[in-house]
């Protein structure tokens, strides 16, 4: 070894219930770099991460920490041994304060009793060292932003006096201005000599902090390259072991749009306000807006999950009362939901009951004909599966996306809203589902599509409604830049 | 709107005041007084039994467990402390000792197997319940053993008013609160039950966790069992047949601790425990009839945890941004 590393990986390999994940896969970190691994959804990323992170034991293969050959079988080892994982899930606990949750398993002691004074301080000098300061050690966890909850996370991984911090897609669930907020802190860890481990799909986020990249495909170690050796398109070309042309579909003409689909006057509710908003068949128009800006509501409220109380909703041009989901779906509204293991999916059925659950709850939606439409829609999304008795829970996330979409398509909608559909999936299968959210436009659908990652709305809608506090605060056409969006979503209106 | 922002302890002692003024009200309207000595008595007598059970059972509970078998833990408690005195004083240390033995086993038995072998808590402690049930009904047909005089006073005396055994729950209640909050098992209890994968990954052992709370849950089990021993002289197959534990997860929940477990703790459980014993309390003076008594205690119990249930959702919800019909945006709250 010519240069000293902090982790060392060597021949890893791991096999679930006799499917090969990962294949004798090497890795090199070393000392303050940020380390980025990225790969397709089931090349094996998370996997890996879990191995180090003491969740998995691996089948074979050695690691070395900091010159010490190590073997994890319980999470605390691995922070033992100074590795601090931040799970995609958040390992936080909602109705503890941050404090408590920063010191869980390591309460500080005082004559064998919880010392909480110190455990408010320690946490109040973590957080300012980390350089934040909005964050109230007392404040519990569950009041708490998506982002300031990840700082939390951070912090807590901090504490632990980590030499090796690994991050799993951190900023999946930010907004574009919440990830400044990351980067810091990132930059922190690397002048303080503390080596990161970063997944993450986001291809700017990876050049725009990554010293190292490492990519991994079908569970087997592709290449490990410097960033500063490699163009983002030969990234891509690593992870996929094809050329991506480009990145988003060909909109249709302004001209081919159909007639309204969807129509809001004057909607609001708790959250939401005077919005006025209509989709036309063919048309994806994009929401974007800051987390908490409204554009999830706006979702909700459409589909009756905490429907407009003011305001009027048109489907076809007939007056429609969005009081429920059954409503919707009967209105020929579809919902592929943000958290689709949570709201999406039953992980413990098969792709089939998946697939049927809408058209088999709803009477009105239910045909033989649609049913046995099914088949042929999953395989036009190019699902991969066992088969359709394979239960979803097996499938990689993109594929469990495919099942979500499917079921919706089934019910042959009018109008489908899209929250977050590409959250936690890797390029390759981004931009299948891009063609796809494209055809079902060009088919008559009007799409109205939520994405934190401006650049998705930018280039996939035909027309984007920039959401502020709750109300809409400025549309663009497209083509419409960053900034130009930026300006509405932060409350300043664009030059 | 200033409601919201007591805490939930804050506001069950709240609404025990209400429970307490309502009841004085009508039992003054009947003609009597609720704060006579003797209902006073009665009262605090009541809170004693259910107590005991419902603070080991605020524990698991916390945990997101849960443990039917106290009823049986307590009439098997009571045999066990009525043979083992066997009417010598000298013997009170031994069978108290004896009691928390056997209680403890049959909370670790619980423990092991909601812990170890990951079996349903329900499943797991009805069983145990059974075994024990079971145990006792073949074992012991009618009343065995004898409790000295002495260690009966730990039933019936009482300092001013307020009886020995309600002191002593009170004691043990004081020592919950100060177990859940200073202690790092007491503290680990509400990461179990607020999320066990993320106490695992955060270095709890949640195994020993679980156990510690079911082993302290069958222990107050054991404590009810010396009262209930005390109280009739002798130990008591036939006590399991009043289904204390259901009394006890009422009061519980009616503390405002979560069922799913992760929230909640035994300040608000004694108050759970003095609503159900002052309502006990003015049934008995108005003499409302059984039937009526039980319904009513059922509705009461239903209502408050629907309300509880209201609160949740408002505190976990998103804070409304738009707020009257004319929805102009509420200057100065921070979104």
């Amino acid at each position: 070894m010519t240069e000293s590393t902090v982790l060392t990986m060597r021949g890893i390999d791991k096999s679930f219930l006799g499917v090969r994940v990962l294949r004798s896969v090497d890795l090199d970190v070393r000392p303050g770099e940020v380390h980025a691994l990225v790969g397709e959804n089931g090349a094996g990323k998370s996997t890996l991460m879990k191995i180090l992170a003491g969740v998995h034991t691996a089948d074979a293969g050695t690691i070395t920490l900091g010159g010490r050959a190590v073997s994890f079988t319980h999470p605390l080892q691995a922070q033992h041994a100074g590795v601090a994982t931040v799970f995609q899930e958040f390992n936080l606990l909602p109705d503890l304060s941050v404090a408590e949750n920063i010191f869980l398993g390591r309460e500080p002691r005082r004559r064998g009793m919880i010392d909480r004074r110190a455990m408010t301080k320690r946490t109040a000098d973590l957080l300012s060292d980390l350089g934040v300061d909005d964050l109230a050690p007392g404040a519990k966890v569950g009041s708490l932003s998506v982002a300031h909850q990840q700082i939390a996370e951070i912090a807590k991984a901090m504490s632990q006096g980590a030499d090796l911090v690994c991050m799993d897609e951190p900023t999946a669930a930010l907004a574009d201005a919440e990830v400044e907020l990351l980067y810091r802190l990132v930059e922190r860890l690397r002048e303080r000599g503390v080596a990161v481990l970063y997944v993450s799909h986001r291809l700017r986020e990876i050049f725009d902090l990554c010293d190292r990249i490492t990519v991994l495909k079908d569970g087997e170690l592709v290449d490990s390259v410097a960033a500063a050796d490699i163009t983002p398109d030969d990234l891509v070309t690593l992870m996929v072991g094809r050329r991506i042309e480009a990145a988003f579909p060909e909109p249709l003409p302004d001209t081919d749009h159909g007639d309204v689909r969807l129509e809001i006057s004057g909607g609001g509710n708790a959250w939401l306000d005077g919005i006025d908003l209509t989709v036309r068949a063919g048309e994806i128009v994009g929401l974007a807006g800051l987390q908490g800006s409204g554009r999830t509501e706006i979702a909700e409220a459409v589909f009756g999950i905490a429907p407009f109380t003011r305001g009027t909703v048109a489907v076809d041009g007939r007056p429609v009362k969005l009081t429920g989901p059954r409503k919707a779906i009967a209105a020929g509204i579809a919902m592929v939901t943000e958290d689709r293991k949570a709201h999406g999916l039953a992980l413990r059925q098969s792709v089939r009951a998946n697939a049927r659950m809408v058209l088999d709850a709803n009477r009105r939606a239910h045909s033989r004909a649609r049913v046995e439409r099914i088949p042929s829609i999953l395989s036009s999304l190019d699902l991969v599966a066992r088969g359709p008795d394979q239960e979803v829970r097996y499938l990689s996330g993109g594929n469990q996306q495919k099942v979500v979409v499917a079921k919706w398509l089934a019910t042959e909608p009018g109008v489908i809203v899209l929250d977050e559909p590409t959250r936690g999936i890797d390029v390759g299968a981004k931009h299948r589902l891009y063609t796809a959210i494209r055809a079902l436009a060009a088919e008559g659908l009007a799409v109205l599509l939520i994405a934190s990652e401006l650049i998705e709305v930018i280039g996939l809608a035909d027309r984007i409604a920039v959401l502020h506090d709750g109300r809409i605060a400025g549309e663009l056409p497209a083509g419409a830049t960053e900034k130009q969006v930026m300006a509405y979503a932060t409350g300043r209106s664009p030059r | 709107m200033s409601v919201r922002r007591l805490d939930t302890t804050a506001l069950i002692y709240l609404a025990l005041l209400g429970v307490v003024a309502v009841g004085g009200i009508a039992v003054a309207a009947d003609g009597g007084n609720l704060f006579s000595p003797a209902n006073l008595g009665d009262m605090f007598t009541r809170t004693s039994l259910t107590g005991f059970l419902a603070i080991g059972m605020t524990l698991v509970i916390l945990c997101r467990s849960l443990d039917l078998s106290v009823g049986y833990t307590a009439a098997l408690s009571s045999l066990v402390a009525a043979t083992t005195m066997d009417g010598q004083v000298a013997n009170i240390p031994l069978g108290i000792a004896a009691v928390l033995l056997v209680s403890g086993l049959v909370g670790a038995a619980n423990g092991a197997i909601v812990a170890y072998l990951g079996v349903n808590p329900f499943i797991t402690t009805l069983g145990v319940g059974l075994i024990i049930k079971g145990y006792l009904d073949t074992q012991y047909r009618g009343p065995a053993g004898d409790v000295p005089r002495d260690f009966q006073r730990f039933g019936y005396d009482g300092i001013a008013h307020i009886p020995v055994s309600t002191l002593v729950m009170l004691a043990v209640a004081a020592a919950g609160i100060w177990f859940l909050r200073s202690t790092r098992t007491g503290h680990h209890m509400y990461a179990v039950g607020g999320n066990i994968d993320v106490a695992r990954m955060s270095g709890i052992r949640t195994d020993r966790t679980l156990m510690t709370a079911h082993i302290l849950c069958g222990m107050c089990a054991g404590l009810a069992g010396l009262l209930l021993a005390s109280r009739f002289g002798t130990g008591s197959a036939e006590v399991y047949t009043n289904l204390y534990e259901l009394d006890a997860i009422a009061a519980v929940v009616l503390g405002g601790t979560l069922l799913l477990g992760g929230r909640g703790g035994v300040a608000g459980t004694v108050a759970g425990v003095a609503i159900l014993a002052v309502l006990d309390t003015v049934f008995n003076v108005l003499q409302v009839d059984p039937f009526a008594k039980d319904v009513l205690r059922g509705a009461i119990i239903i209502a408050a945890v629907a309300i509880y249930a209201r609160r949740q959702i408002d505190r976990s919800a998103r804070r409304p941004r738009f707020t009257a019909a004319d929805a102009a945006p509420t200057p100065g709250r921070p979104a």
